[in-house]
């Protein structure tokens, strides 16, 4: 077995270069800044790419499970004898695949970003942000326990508000945005926690090798005490998925991603789209040994939360206008899949298809959906505007990011043998073999998605002949060598055999094209791609027609099913005016009233005690005269 | 019998002008009063044959106390200022605590009942004063006496630097 | 010792003196009225050892000492309090003490 120490560099170098970058970027010439950016990530990269070959590969002998192992591990925090707080880094199948995933993205998001962001203000600023997210999501996937996992988990929640909020000096709403993010998230993240405590609680560990251990005392305690027909470690793991469905945007939580898009467009495809929003399918795949094992309950609502995600964020994609925003609701719609892979599959073997080909959809979902952010980004760059109704016909004028966006395209839309066909597939097959009514609704959204693809892209690349101010250019090939390199990864990374390396289980299985599932999934992305192309293709009255016929499906959809205005409605009028308006008076009044009370009485006493210091002489001498006399009075004739 | 006489005068004198001391609103007056005060009182050193105590007394307190006293009166109010005094019920508390005290001293003096020594008084001289004073054998003084000039030289010093204008500290 | 004048004259006479200074320091508002007065009271003490030292101890000086160091001292204290009064005056514009009560409270 190779040794992998070396792995525990893979998070420190972004670190470092976060605070070089952090610290003394502001001195350097915005290019430096970027380039040392930029090689810290590709290093790190490197380190991954070996750190994969060794383990998947050259340090493996074949035929043997993959097991999990721990490079490098230190206690963090002796608190008492039972509870110690390690840091450390663990290699097995999905963090080694989360590496190669998070350093690739990252690595073409630095490049973009020297292009995307030229002669920004805060180009160094932005460089150590995006270190500060590496280091953070790198150390989250490499995390040894649940609450290293915890600790990193909250600080890509930091460096995602610090970077959505990067335009917080020009746009308002950009602050807004952050703080929605970071407090829907911050909230989410309350349930994760109280998680943590239950099942640490009962399980006395946060190692995440003794809580998956199928012989160890998280599922051989699943039995336990029972809450609402629930048992504890059923309901711990809800809570826990709670942070992830936070983290990842899964209904209910989705409200801050849209909002997220006032960030960078950079950073959409970075955090937004390819890593820390997975951090919610990572969770539940990291503790997938328990899900499954011990509250096969507590995976039905995720998948369930993830099939019904899919679909809602499906429906609103159709309608929105902002492209920034079709893309983050077809993530949250992707991510939904994911879960919902997590969701129906079993543990080990050929039952664990679902969990194989979650990961399998993560990976490439993160080679394709950045690809299409960095696409829209250059999009955005060239006709500076994100409402689709302001593009068109630019296909002439950004050859490249045509190509590539439409390869990104047909790869979520699933059309063989682009990689998204066959994440997809194992999906869909898992998701038959396990529900029927999920198949369907998955099969639903795999139409909507190729058809909510398609009305982007024709609406970008085709469609109206737009007059623009200026004429658009192709991006500059800093920016467009990351396309490529994406489009590359979103073509060919179907081919890999992941259902040899990441399993549930380790060990690997035979896996082949389910083509009485395949062919219809095919037939209903080429039909929605059919549909866009009549409705979209070239400019008709067509889409407006059908969006006035089905009038209020299509109002509620364009406004996210008034999600948002709910979420207003609970926290306005009924937390603000029920709870906290109470709670501030009880604060102002009663706790404040006490202390100011407290306050009062000492100021009443001094004021009433401070005419004998009145800074008079001839007062004190009187007092101290007439002291004597009546002293000598009572010493010398009264005792 | 004019020892009588001159020491009932001396007596009278030095308590009217220390009430006049104390109530009168012209301060200069005040120290000429004081000034009477302090000369009665070396009059009476006089009287008691203590010859250089009442040279003393008259050089030190009646010629350089009272005449510090009077430039720095000079010096600090105008010979028209009438001096502030306190209010009637302050006066007549401070005056009710003093009698008290007077009366409460007095009484205590009185019931005591001095025997005067009967021993020959020897009548130092100037001399005899000047030798012990400087003498460091048993009843010398001159420990006490090198202390208070230390003691003088020290208020000098000080007189001199609080009063001394600070020029840096003003600007 | 005078003829027909016994000790409690002198006593008599020094008492008064002293609360008339007491009576002076405590109604005076003047810096140097108070002066004048906390000088009448140690003139007061000076009368007392002059006459203690005459009728009850004629054959030594302790009390003769006493007075010198007393006026020493004495004449010390004015010097040091003029200058601080004259401090006061530079700073206040006055030397009235119930102008001079910054510090308090």
């Amino acid at each position: 077995m190779a040794d992998f120490t070396y792995t525990l560099l893979i998070p420190l170098i972004p670190f470092f270069t976060f605070l070089l970058l952090g610290l003394a970027g502001h001195k350097m010439k915005p290019i430096m800044a970027g380039l040392i950016g930029t090689s810290g990530l590709g290093a790190s990269a490197i380190l991954a790419y070996s750190a994969a070959i060794s383990y998947f590969w050259t340090g493996h002998s074949a035929g043997t499970p993959y097991t999990s192992i721990k490079a490098f591990e230190i206690p963090w925090l002796h608190l008492t004898d039972k509870l110690t707080i390690h840091l450390g880094v663990l290699i097995d199948p999905i963090s080694v695949m989360m590496l190669v995933v998070i350093t690739t993205v990252s690595l073409m998001v630095h490049i973009y970003s020297i292009g995307y962001m030229k002669g920004d203000t805060g180009f160094s600023r932005f460089f150590s942000f995006l270190s500060l997210f590496s280091f953070s999501m790198l150390g989250l996937v490499l995390a040894t326990n649940i609450f290293q996992m915890y600790i990193f988990w909250e600080l890509v929640g930091v460096s995602s508000f610090l970077l959505i909020g990067y335009y917080y000096y020009e746009k308002p709403s950009a602050v807004a945005a952050s703080k929605k993010a970071f407090i829907v998230t911050r909230f989410a993240d309350l349930g994760f926690l109280i998680g943590i405590l239950m099942l640490s609680f009962n399980t006395g560990t946060f190692d995440f090798q003794t809580l998956t251990d199928p012989h160890g005392p998280a599922i051989a305690q699943a039995g336990g005490a029972a809450f609402m027909g629930l048992s504890l470690l059923t309901w711990s793991l809800i809570f826990i998925f709670v942070g992830g469905a936070g983290k990842s945007a899964m209904f209910p939580f989705h409200i801050w991603l849209p909002d997220a898009m006032e960030g960078p467009t950079p950073v959409s495809a970075l955090i937004h789209a390819a890593t820390m929003v997975v951090a919610g399918v990572y969770l539940v795949a990291r503790l997938f040994p328990v899900f499954a094992l011990g509250a096969p309950d507590a995976l039905y609502v995720v998948a369930w939360i993830g099939g019904f995600s899919s679909l809602f964020a499906a429906v609103i994609a159709c309608t929105q206008t902002d492209i920034k925003r079709v893309l983050a609701f077809s993530t949250m719609s992707q991510i939904g899949y994911m879960m919902l892979a997590l969701g129906v599959s079993g543990y080990g073997g050929e039952e664990g298809l679902g969990f194989m080909a979650s990961n399998f959809h993560l990976f490439t979902h993160a080679m394709f959906k950045a690809l299409l952010f960095l696409g829209a980004g250059a999009v955005i760059h060239a006709v500076h505007s994100n409402e689709i109704g302001d593009m068109g016909n630019l296909r002439k004028f950004l050859p490249v990011t045509h190509i590539t966006f439409l390869i990104a395209c047909l790869t979520i839309a699933g059309i063989p043998p682009f990689s998204g066909f066959f994440s997809k597939d194992e999906i869909l097959v898992a998701a038959f073999h396990s529900n029927k009514l999920l198949f369907a609704i998955e099969y639903l959204v795999a139409g909507l998605t190729a058809f909510y693809m398609f009305r982007l892209y024709y609406g970008i690349f085709w469609g109206k002949n737009t007059h623009y101010h200026h004429t658009p250019h192709e991006a500059p090939k800093v920016m467009t060598i990351p396309l490529m390199i994406l489009a590359f990864g979103s073509v060919f990374a179907g081919f890999l055999p992941f259902h040899d390396l990441v399993t549930s289980d380790g060990k690997g299985f035979e896996s082949a094209i389910d083509w009485f599932v395949a062919i219809p999934s095919v037939l209903i992305g080429v039909v929605g791609i059919v549909i866009a192309t009549i409705l979209y293709k070239k400019e008709s009255a067509m889409p407006d027609r059908i969006a006035g016929s089905l009038k209020y499906l299509h109002r509620w959809a364009h406004r996210k099913f008034y999600i948002d205005e709910v979420y207003l409605f609970v926290t306005r009028k009924i937390i603000f005016r029920y709870i906290s308006v109470p709670i501030a008076w009880f604060d102002r009044h009663i706790v404040d009233g006490t202390m100011n009370g407290i306050a009062g009485m000492t100021v009443y006493a001094a004021y009433a005690v401070k005419g004998l210091q009145s800074g008079k002489l001839h007062q004190y001498a009187f007092v101290f005269v007439s002291g004597a006399v009546i002293l000598v009075l009572i010493f010398v004739y009264l005792v | 019998m004019l020892n009588e006489v001159m020491f009932y005068l001396f007596a009278l004198v030095i308590l009217v002008f220390s009430v006049m001391t104390v109530i009168t609103r012209r301060i200069l007056r005040a120290a000429v009063y004081l000034l009477f005060v302090l000369v009665s009182t070396a009059g009476l050193y006089f009287m008691l044959s203590y010859n250089f105590l009442a040279a003393v007394q008259l050089t030190v307190y009646a010629g350089g106390i009272v005449v510090l006293v009077i430039f720095s009166i000079l010096l600090t109010s105008h010979l028209s200022e009438r001096a502030a005094m306190a209010s009637m019920k302050e006066s007549l508390l401070s005056a009710l605590a003093t009698v008290a005290g007077a009366a409460l001293t007095l009484m205590t003096i009185l019931r005591y009942g001095f025997t005067p020594n009967q021993g020959a008084d020897p009548h130092y001289t100037i001399t005899d004063v000047g030798t012990a004073l400087v003498s460091y054998k048993r009843d010398g003084y001159a420990l006490p006496f090198e202390v208070v000039s230390i003691l003088l030289l020290a208020a000098m010093i000080g007189a001199i630097v609080v009063a001394k204008k600070e020029r840096t500290l003003k600007k | 010792m005078i003829q027909n004048i016994p000790l409690s004259y002198f006593l008599t006479i020094s008492t008064l003196m002293f609360f008339l200074g007491i009576y002076g320091f405590l109604t005076r508002r003047n810096l140097i009225t108070m002066l004048m007065s906390v000088e009448l009271i140690l003139n007061s003490v000076n009368i007392n050892f002059v006459a203690f030292n005459k009728y009850l101890y004629p054959q030594q000086l302790q009390g003769h000492f006493f007075i010198l160091i007393i006026i020493a001292v004495a004449a010390a204290e004015a010097a040091v309090a003029i200058a601080i009064i004259i401090n006061i005056y530079r700073n206040f514009k006055s030397i009235d003490v119930e102008n001079v009560d910054e510090m308090k409270y």
